[in-house]
């Protein structure tokens, strides 16, 4: 057990240098030199060599990568060009706001996929599959970003009940856990949910028709065993694939908000990342990709070490 | 007795033929995926024909006609924020939004399953490498990696496309590495070997054979996901450029003008959608048309 968590533990080392090096290459994909997208067309030739040097530009590229590693290890993402802020400021303020929208959006989303996979996989075959079924197809093929347009149209435009997009007075620093703030979080988090909820609601949905169709639960009900009782061995044996499953769908939350932060106006880390996009702020773009990765990486070793406490199974191999 | 015998000589026969035709026929009786295949050829063809069927030309704008609502007379489905008729603007922005969501995957197609082959066939050294290097892509959720390649590239078509074929590649690599190496150690692959059959014939004949099925049905299922993605792209402004009719950037320039005329606003998504869910059943369809255990 503490062997399979230490081995596990340890393969994330090389995983994410691998990521960090692909978020560092990202800069030198670009079409412009990193430095001419930030000088003025009339930069001296003393400035440029002086910017060379203090964003380390003059030296060969892995040394380059080592500096960039080792300052990121200790917190030091550089500063953002665009405001002149460290970068690892930025990315702290927007990540909690993203965090309060996948917040919303998880419980929703989790709560309900589990609740139609167990319906739909326990009427396996009946209309109520069939309909489960159909909205899980509909949920995965919904542009969010248009699903999040038209309940703005709807709830903001035409009943005018909900906020059409932002954070509320006050802007992201007064957040607070009131109806007048958690106003602005219903719709972006409906949106951002419908994805996580249909890929769930599919997972769970197998995973329950399956289970229903093994011996050992003819054998439970043949011994006489009551409903409530299967039905927590049912959960027993889905819970490690569905934990799996909720791991990759919240991260893929985190790091695909952007395009429903863009439709709300949401000041979260996908906004950074538009906003780096587009005013060419390297530093702030590859610090905020590095962060989400590795979170992202981060949430699928957490899901790698509960799942033994889950399913035994895994502890043997 | 001469119907039940009938009826089992109807079940016995795509036994008979080829596997290609059995799949075929399975799906000319899957009535949704038939629905569905139809109405993703439709809008193909309205993508060829455009200039044909289009009543006017997408880009020309009429300041005094800006953002009629839809049954306009003259204009079916309103105007954009410029004026543009937005049917014509919504068959011309097929050719665009097709293009992009579908070009990556085919590309994917390609490079992915020849690398996950090499990969599968060759083993060793070479098999953790590739596996390994794209092990790294999946580090990154999928909109992420797409968003931070075009966003580093800079807006474009090209741009957006490379980004979404970088993103579909490690899933179908993986797809057809396992294949491959399961089929590589099956009895008739020895036996080939055996009877002299060089390496080449051997991936051509029996790799190839067993690994464009499950990879094709691997990336039909990606279709949809690559058609949101795509259009997606431009939505944020890192696809096409406008004047350029895409339904991604036609909603995003449209989002200013969901105060005044929503519903012609909100068109282009539903192009998006409708593209994507036929995809996604299509896919399924297929899927289980391909099934042999069924």
């Amino acid at each position: 057990m503490i062997v399979y968590i230490l081995r596990r533990l340890f393969y994330v080392v090389p995983i994410a240098l691998a990521v960090s090096a692909v978020c560092f290459a990202l800069v030198y994909l670009g079409p412009v030199d990193p430095l001419k997208a930030v000088l003025p067309a009339d930069a001296s030739l003393e400035l440029i060599e002086k910017l060379k040097v203090d964003y380390g530009f003059d030296k060969p590229v892995p040394v380059q990568f080592a500096k960039w590693v080792w300052r990121a290890a200790h917190g030091d993402l550089g500063l953002s060009l665009a405001t002149g802020r460290p970068v690892r400021e930025e990315i702290a303020r927007a990540i909690s706001n993203t965090f309060v929208l996948a917040f919303f959006a998880c419980s929703f989303g989790f709560s309900l996929g589990i609740a139609f996979g167990f319906v739909a996989g326990y009427f396996n075959g009946t209309w109520i599959d069939r309909v489960v079924t159909g909205f899980a197809v509909t949920g995965v093929s919904v542009p969010h970003y248009w699903l999040g347009m038209v309940m703005v149209i709807l709830f903001s435009v035409i009943l005018n009940w909900l906020p059409a997009m932002g954070m509320g007075a006050g802007g992201s620093a007064d957040w607070a856990w009131d109806w007048e703030h958690i106003r602005f979080v219903i719709l972006p988090a409906i949106t951002l949910s419908v994805i996580p909820t249909a890929i769930l609601a599919r997972t769970v949905r197998a995973l329950v028709a399956d289970i229903l169709t093994r011996e050992f639960v003819s054998a439970l009900i043949a011994k006489g065993m009551n409903d409530r009782d299967v039905f927590r061995h049912v959960v027993k044996n889905a819970a490690p694939t569905a934990l799996a499953v909720m791991g990759i769908q919240l991260g893929y939350l985190l790091g695909g908000s952007i395009l429903v932060e863009t439709v709300f106006s949401w000041p979260g880390t996908g906004f950074l990342l538009s906003v780096a996009i587009f005013q060419r702020d390297l530093p702030l773009l590859q610090g905020t990709i590095l962060f989400l990765a590795l979170f992202f990486v981060f949430l699928n070793l957490l899901v790698d070490v509960i799942q033994p406490f889950l399913d035994p199974r895994i502890r043997r191999t | 007795m001469s119907s039940s015998l009938s009826s089992t000589l109807v079940s016995a026969a795509p036994s008979a033929r080829g596997y290609w035709t059995s799949v075929a026929v399975k799906l000319t009786r899957d009535k949704v995926a038939l629905v569905c295949g139809s109405i993703i050829a439709a809008l193909i063809l309205m993508a060829i024909f455009a200039p044909w069927i289009a009543p006017e030309d997408p880009l020309k704008s009429s300041i005094l006609n800006r953002l009629k609502p839809i049954g306009t007379p003259g204009h079916l489905l309103g105007t954009d924020e410029l004026g543009r008729d937005m049917l014509s603007r919504l068959i011309f922005g097929a050719r665009l939004s097709l293009l992009m969501g579908i070009t990556p995957v085919l590309c994917a197609l390609a490079i992915g399953s020849l690398l996950g082959v090499v990969a599968g066939f060759v083993g060793g050294p070479t098999n953790t490498a590739i596996m390994r290097t794209i092990d790294v892509f999946y580090a990154f959720p999928s909109v992420l990696l797409a968003v931070a390649i075009s966003g580093a590239l800079g807006a474009g078509i090209v741009n957006a496309i490379v980004s979404l074929t970088i993103v579909f590649i490690p899933p179908i690599a993986r797809v057809a590495e396992s294949v491959t190496t399961q089929v590589r150690g099956l009895d008739y692959v020895e036996a080939a070997r055996a009877s002299g059959a060089g390496s080449l014939t051997i991936i051509r004949v029996h790799i190839l054979g067993n690994v464009m099925g499950p990879v094709f049905v691997y990336a039909t299922g990606l279709l949809s996901v690559c058609m949101i993605l795509a259009a997606g792209l431009s939505f944020l402004g890192l696809g096409t450029k406008p004047p350029l009719p895409e339904w991604g950037l036609m909603l995003n320039t449209l989002r200013t003008a969901i105060f005044q005329n929503p519903w012609v606003a909100a068109l282009p998504g539903f192009m998006i959608f409708l593209v994507s869910f036929c995809c996604n059943l299509m896919a399924d369809g297929l899927r289980s048309a391909m099934d042999v255990h069924r």
